[in-house]
């Protein structure tokens, strides 16, 4: 099964002062193991959320929100998507992963959702539609 | 006891289990190298799990998990064989080999994990070994299936497996391999005997999904999950970045080559919006890497990141139509060369025919037409059918499209090809 392993944002990783170079090493080695385990698929980081904007959505209006975010724990500081057999193993992979941050911090893991998932809510136009999206998001 | 304390114990013992499976593959390739025996090192094992179920709960899961039970399997492998030392040791010759055993194993304590991991990997596809027998086995000590699980993927039955992974075992201890990843000139050999299993696993998954048993696809997940370690372990080897980029690409496609009622859809038909384009830019990543360290390169031509080039030209097209078939008649032009083989040829004209017209196609066919592989082959005069087709040359094309049906044992392909033949006029 495919999951997206996400670890939160912490003050630190918000004010941009939670990269070390000794974590980066140990978080080095860690993916390292994933690579050589064949359970890493990609990852990447995100940039502090100073950087990003929100767009509200109610009825009609869209109202546009500058960074930063005011409730840290709930913003997403970087992202893994592992392939692995089960939950338990995706588990087993996190606690050993090294401190993300200096402080007190937390990674979530969700399992990915496969169109299957939606197949009973999609109607013949959303399903081509949804192929078209796909198809041009597919140009390599 | 209460539920909840009952509760908490069962997920304790979960968490330490799923720890253990992390570690399972490590464990038995280094506890294999000390004892030269892998029924031996699976049970080493197995006793490191067990008592690590009694001491963890009590004294917390340890810092550096894997250490502590390759450090556990192994004190109890040097009792086991002083043990034995002991009783034997009028055997001077075995007494002498048996110390020098235990301490080796004890220099090795710390030796690097990863380099024994590999040499389990080669171990387990020796060429000694049959090739279905190194699919069990690498399965069974690598991938962690167990018997039942590897017997239901293989369409046997579970005695069969165990017989042919203990026979395997046997093989492989009679032989007095090393457990080590070989090096200089019998590396590219053995890499080979390697890659051609991995392949075969995932082969193995890929050509059942046609069918609703839902366990085989998963052997290509395990066969690409095989790979991606092969990969991060030899990083600097082209074909295994090639064959990477092949099951990659090819697992890309999964969902979309079979159709709701079961049927595999051919390529030309496939929605390619159900490509999975993760694994597709993996295997184009994974390509590019092998292409970088001369696997594609027109000297160091391996066949398996040729047909991951091939399977790329049709991940790059985003419709049939868009399929570049001039570079996909020159890859088989080279794949030809390093794996000769009648169906490459085949597959060769067809692709030749689709870039330079129908007439080129016809000219390499017949060049193979008499060969004792392709003889009752049903493709062969499919493919010639419908080079004469689009020649405008309908009625031998009709000839043809009917021979193709007859040879054919697939109901659906035979309806097909006489359709084909109806349309001749």
């Amino acid at each position: 099964m495919r999951v997206m392993v996400l670890v939160k944002a912490t003050d630190e990783s918000e004010n941009g002062s939670s990269n070390r170079p000794e974590m980066f090493e140990a978080m080095g080695r860690f993916n390292e193991e994933l690579v050589n385990a064949g359970v890493l698929l990609t990852a990447d980081g995100l940039t502090p959320s100073s950087k990003g904007k929100r767009i509200a959505f109610e009825g009609a209006s869209r109202t546009v929100i500058d960074g930063p975010f005011a409730e840290t724990r709930e913003l997403v500081a970087g992202f893994w998507i592992w392939e692995v057999k089960d939950m338990d193993e995706a588990v087993a992979w996190v606690r050993r992963c090294p401190n993300p941050m200096p402080g007190p911090s937390e990674i979530e893991i969700r399992p990915m959702a496969t169109m299957d998932d939606f197949q009973e809510m999609l109607t013949p136009e959303a399903k081509d539609i949804n192929d078209r999206i796909n198809g041009k998001l597919g140009a390599a | 006891m209460t539920a909840s304390e009952t509760h908490s114990a069962g997920e304790t013992n979960r968490a330490i289990e799923a720890t253990f499976r992390l570690e399972r593959a490590r464990l038995i390739a280094g506890l294999a190298r000390m004892v030269r025996d892998i029924d031996r090192a699976e049970e080493l094992a197995q006793d490191a799990l067990v008592i690590a179920l009694s001491e963890w709960p009590r004294t917390g899961v340890p810092a550096n998990p894997g250490a502590w039970l390759m450090t556990t399997a192994k004190r109890r492998a040097i009792d086991a064989i002083r043990r034995d030392g002991m009783r034997i040791r009028k055997h001077e010759e075995i007494a002498r080999e048996l110390d020098g055993a235990a301490e080796a194993i004890e220099t090795s304590m710390n030796e690097d994990l990863g380099d024994e991991l590999l040499g389990l990997i080669f171990t387990a596809c020796h060429p000694i070994l049959s090739a279905d027998a190194r699919a069990a086995l690498a399965l069974r000590v690598i991938g962690g299936l167990t018997t039942e699980e590897i017997a239901r993927a293989f369409l046997s039955n579970e005695p069969a497996i165990a017989q042919r992974i203990v026979r395997a075992k046997k093989t492989i201890g009679n032989a007095g391999l090393a457990f080590e990843a070989p090096r200089g000139a019998e590396r590219a050999a053995r890499l080979s005997s390697v890659l051609e299993v991995v392949y075969l696993i995932f082969n193995e998954g890929y050509v059942a999904t046609a069918g609703d048993d839902l366990v085989r696809p998963s052997l290509c997940q395990e066969a690409q999950r095989l790979g991606r370690m092969l990969a991060g372990m030899m990083p600097q080897d082209a074909e295994v970045f090639g064959l990477l980029a092949l099951m990659e690409i090819q697992a890309s496609r999964l969902s979309a080559r079979v159709g709701p009622d079961g049927a595999l859809v051919p390529l030309s038909e496939q929605n390619r919006t159900r490509w999975d384009q993760l694994l597709i830019r993996r295997g184009l990543d994974a390509l590019a890497r092998a292409e970088a360290l001369g696997g594609a390169t027109a000297d160091g031509c391996g066949p398996f990141a040729l047909q991951a080039a091939l399977a790329a030209c049709h991940a790059r097209a985003r419709r049939w139509a868009d399929t570049d078939w001039p570079r996909i008649a020159a890859l088989y032009d080279r794949l030809r060369v390093v794996t000769p083989s009648p169906v490459v040829d085949l597959n060769r004209a067809i692709a030749h025919s689709m870039a330079f017209g129908p007439e080129a196609g016809l000219a390499l066919v017949d060049e193979i037409a008499d060969a004792a592989a392709l003889r009752d082959y049903a493709p062969l005069p499919a493919a010639r059918g419908d080079f004469l087709f689009r020649a405008g040359r309908l009625a031998e094309a009709r000839c043809e499209f009917e021979a193709a049906a007859r040879l054919t044992r697939n109901a659906r392909e035979a309806a097909f090809l006489l359709a084909r033949a109806d349309a001749c006029g």
